[in-house]
């Protein structure tokens, strides 16, 4: 398969006005992947899908990935005038990165036996824009694996022909696989609560009437 | 039916080849429920042969199925945070209880992903052991899944029992090499928890050398065998096309003669090293999933007889790896192996911390699921017992 900077070039002149951004990986793995921009995602899927060089026919794993608002500092060095003489002296900057949810997707070659060509997707935010286009379209394997990902982090797949939850139970409210979720103290009845569940479920039950 | 009853009016073109015996009554009403002579049944949760707790929502109409939608998550207890907040080696447990018919493969997905996010290597030894146990694992999953299906199919009993006696044999193994029969929790990062003890390699060499035998036996009871041709042949095909669009992996995505099997692919461990076929269908349907499924189990004696044979001496675990206080590096990785039943695969997101940032398992069950409507329409009732059973799931991997 060709280097991922080849891709990038091909599926550029292929979708118009498309725009993918490499991520690099870090571990020794190096599988690196790419970041597709939402409003071409499908369009580019399907060109990878059948265009000859690649045909990644086969969509692997679909996998959500929650990344929390995050802070990073940087040390950067600067000159200043204190006291009037000029000095250099290190500053911290902070840097607040919003957070996101990502839909990352595996795709391999049945084909030409070849891959995996990392695709992700990124939600504008984590709380009111949870949306992503629907890959299922272009390849039927994503369809359980979208709506788990529906029902565990709360992306919504635009274009998805049966989006409901999968695993949990349809009328729960939150989902469970994000970072910053904390479950319930009362979701499992407990017959004879003690310790500190008993201190958790205290305030499920009504006051005890004395008789 | 009755010959001249009034009830059994043929529909039109009930007679002619290039049209169903059937036809489907227009649409249900419209709040959705089902309408004229359409029955909206559910199968499962207890029922024995959804092989755990799993439902299908079935809308019949007579005996044909005309929608069937798969619901699960009853044993769903988040597998992937609770190993989100373990640390990496504690995880290893978890992930035998995936698929409980085989610990041992779950168990090497998930090391060979790990091995592949912290760069390790594995001695050649503990490669050997690794193969040896993952294809006697492979061996006994597909022993079961041919019994439970003649089970299903209605061979009470018998065949299931002769099925397990041999896969006993392979779990003793497992219990003298592992101790535990299912939850092995056997491999490490890097190598493998213990060597073989003393006598195991004979032990296994004789149950290899034996298998066959018990084939030839298994095969002639049932590979011609009349009962088991008539309700598996034609029921249930999947075409190569959807197969591979729906991501089908697995045997049953090679009886339906795509020839795609990660030993060959990826030639993840040392399989290069071993002379062995692919075995393919023809068809796409039951019958041929059944088939693919004993034409493995000798492919995998083949490459059983060749590694005990050429097992070599040496450590069974890298020296560089690390058990306590192990951080890889920041960054990601997927790593993924041939599975008993699929594509079983494990996407690791590091970020340099001992527990991993983002663990996933990529289910060969769950998603070989999604085309179970399409195999199912304008079947029988009773096939879609033995199609399920076909598909072969296991609802621990399945709802994790």
């Amino acid at each position: 398969m060709e280097p991922l900077t080849t891709t990038k070039a091909l599926v550029q002149a292929a979708v118009p006005g498309s725009c993918l951004e490499i991520i690099p990986n870090g571990s020794p793995s190096a599988q690196e992947s790419v970041l597709v921009d939402r409003e071409h995602a499908v369009a580019v899927a399907c060109f990878l899908r059948d265009d000859p060089r690649f045909r990644m026919d086969y969509a692997s794993n679909v996998s959500g990935v929650d990344w929390l608002d995050s802070v990073t500092q940087e040390s950067v060095r600067t000159k200043r005038m204190i006291d009037g003489v000029e000095r250099e002296i290190e500053e911290i900057i902070e840097r607040k990165r919003p957070g996101y949810l990502e839909a990352v997707y595996h795709l391999y070659s049945m084909e030409l036996k070849h891959g995996p060509l990392v695709l992700r997707l990124r939600t504008e935010d984590r709380a009111e824009h949870c949306r992503l286009p629907s890959l299922t379209p272009a390849w039927r394997s994503a369809e359980f694996q979208e709506r788990e990902i529906f029902d565990l982090y709360g992306i919504v797949f635009d274009g998805h022909p049966d989006l409901r939850r999968i695993l949990m139970w349809d009328e729960f409210k939150d989902h469970p696989m994000r970072k910053d979720y904390i479950e319930p103290d009362d979701y499992e009845y407990e017959p004879t609560p003690h310790d500190e569940v008993l201190h958790r479920a205290k305030v499920h039950y009504p006051a005890r009437k004395r008789t | 039916m009755i010959p001249g009853s009034k009830e059994t009016v043929a529909p039109a073109g009930a007679g002619r080849a290039d049209t169903p015996a059937f036809v489907l009554r227009p649409g249900s009403s419209a709040d959705g429920s089902p309408a004229g002579d359409q029955l909206e049944i559910s199968m499962g949760p207890q029922h024995p042969s959804t092989h755990g707790v799993f439902r299908m929502d079935v809308l019949l109409e007579g005996e044909r199925v005309v929608r069937l939608k798969p619901v699960f998550g009853y044993l769903h207890r988040n597998h992937e945070k609770i190993a989100e907040t373990a640390s990496y080696l504690a995880a290893m447990p978890y992930t035998d209880r995936l698929d409980y018919f085989c610990s041992l493969t779950n168990n090497w997905a998930y090391a060979l992903a790990v091995e592949k996010l912290a760069g390790l290597e594995v001695p050649l030894r503990a490669e050997f052991i690794r193969i040896i146990t993952a294809e006697l694992t492979r061996l006994q999953n597909h022993l079961c899944l041919a019994g439970f299906l003649l089970q299903d199919m209605g061979a009470s009993g018998t065949p299931l029992m002769y099925a397990f006696r041999e896969r006993e044999k392979i779990l003793d193994l497992f219990e003298s090499l592992t101790g535990a029969r299912m939850m092995c929790n056997y491999m490490r990062f890097g190598g493998c928890r213990c060597d073989l003890p003393a006598g195991w390699l004979e032990q296994a060499k004789t149950l290899v050398d034996n298998f066959p035998r018990f084939l030839d036996e298994f095969e002639a009871l049932l590979n011609e065998n009349e009962i088991l041709m008539s309700r598996t042949q034609g029921v249930g095909v999947l075409s190569p096309q959807l197969a591979v669009n729906a991501g089908i992996t697995g045997p049953m995505l090679r009886a339906s003669g795509v020839n795609y099997d990660l030993r060959k692919v990826d030639r993840y461990g040392i399989y290069d090293r071993f002379t062995f076929r692919i075995p393919l269908g023809a068809h796409g349907d039951v019958y041929d999933r059944y088939l693919v499924r004993v034409l493995e189990m000798r492919e995998s004696i083949k490459i059983l007889q060749q590694a005990l044979r050429e097992l070599p001496p040496g450590p069974i675990v890298d020296p560089k790896a690390k058990l306590r206080g192990f951080r890889p590096k920041a960054g990601e990785a997927y790593g993924r192996i041939e599975g008993p039943k699929g594509e079983l695969g494990f996407y690791l997101i590091s970020d340099g911390s001992p527990n991993p940032y983002r663990y996933r398992v990529r289910p060969p069950s769950l998603v070989n699921l999604t085309v179970l409507e399409d195999l199912c329409l304008g079947q029988h009732v009773a096939d879609v017992v033995i199609i399920l059973g076909s598909v072969d799931i296991v609802l621990g991997e399945v709802d994790r």
